[in-house]
């Protein structure tokens, strides 16, 4: 049963990385919602389209597709500016957008370095930065950023990802501090392991190993992240701010 | 209404301060306690006002009444 956030209806939503997995996932809750749900696209228009009317199908009371890729921060700027100056202020952001390569850290090229803080990191600061102007004129603005459990924990093989998701987490706090004043509200979500593709395609041994480390037994699902990121957008949450709230299963106690 | 004037009337409904006691030499900061976030909202009230663009970057040097005023003469569309 999903919850119903009377004031998410038609609310100026963008979710970067919306085409599949948790994006797809809250960008689909968001339409159930009514909401007003945006997204950036970087491939073609077609698809793009085919997206805005899948969620307007699934109750979005709009669904606009803004094409720049996370790194263009020129034509970023651009699409922004014209979203928000021809058709509405944007009030609610999910920054969600973000790139994984895992290997040993001997094994670390410096242009996977760069290539991971760009898109996890820098993009996601570049974005919400540029809305800054736009959030202080907009109503009820709640941002949230997608970090991840080894943000908190670390983890094998992944720290690049580790430290840009680390990163988001001192950024979210920040941003929070800054614009509280204006109530405009910043927090972090750090997932667990979640059941996608990619564990679907794990062999037997290697999930068994996986679910021994969650308390709860179980891999997490893209709409328990889904579920938590509406609570955050809407303003039930009206006095949480600066905060990181973990969806893992007890995966890190 | 002179663009001085207007410039005072939206600092004071912003800032609440009496327009009696704005004058062109009222500094934002020193005299009317305004934080950084406080003069971006305002230069984008005089934005909207006058229908001009204020670079970020230039939001700095714009100290006091006098200096938006003679901004936006320099600046009027």
């Amino acid at each position: 049963m999903q919850t119903i956030y009377n004031d998410l209806n038609g609310k100026v939503v963008l979710v970067t990385g919306a085409s599949r997995g948790i994006g797809k996932e809250i960008v689909l809750s968001l339409a159930a919602q009514k909401a007003h749900v945006v997204f950036n696209w970087r491939g073609d228009e077609d698809s793009a389209i085919a997206l805005a009317n899948e969620l307007k199908e699934a109750g979005a009371s709009d669904a606009t597709p803004l094409y720049f890729d996370m790194t263009e921060y020129d034509k970023m700027k651009d699409e922004l500016d014209r979203f928000t100056k021809e058709v509405a202020p944007i009030s609610g952001l999910v920054n969600n957008a973000g790139i994984s390569k895992d290997s040993l850290m001997m094994r670390v090229k410096p242009e996977e370095i760069q290539s991971i803080l760009e898109v996890n990191l820098k993009a996601t600061m570049v974005l919400t930065n540029t809305l800054s102007r736009n959030f202080l004129k907009a109503k009820e603005v709640s941002i949230v950023n997608m970090s991840s459990i080894v943000g908190l924990m670390g983890n094998l093989s992944q720290t690049v990802y580790a430290a840009s998701k680390a990163g988001l987490i001192g950024y979210t706090k920040s941003v929070a501090k800054e614009l509280a004043s204006r109530k405009v509200r910043c927090n972090a979500i750090c997932p667990g392991f979640i059941a996608t593709k990619m564990t679907d395609e794990l062999s037997e041994k290697a999930k068994e190993s996986y679910l021994s480390a969650i308390p709860m037994g179980d891999f997490g699902e893209t709409k328990d992240v889904a579920e938590l990121t509406l609570f955050l957008l809407s303003q039930s949450s009206k006095y949480i701010t600066g905060e990181v709230i973990k969806v893992d299963g007890g995966l890190y106690i | 209404m002179e663009i001085q004037e207007k410039v005072i009337k939206i600092v004071s409904d912003a800032t609440k301060v009496d327009a009696g006691n704005i004058k062109a030499d009222t500094n934002f900061i020193d005299d009317l306690n305004l934080d950084s976030l406080d003069m971006v909202e305002m230069m984008m009230k005089m934005e909207e006002e006058f229908g001009v663009e204020i670079p970020e970057d230039k939001t700095e040097d714009l100290k006091t009444i006098n200096d938006v005023t003679n901004f936006l003469k320099d600046n009027a569309n």
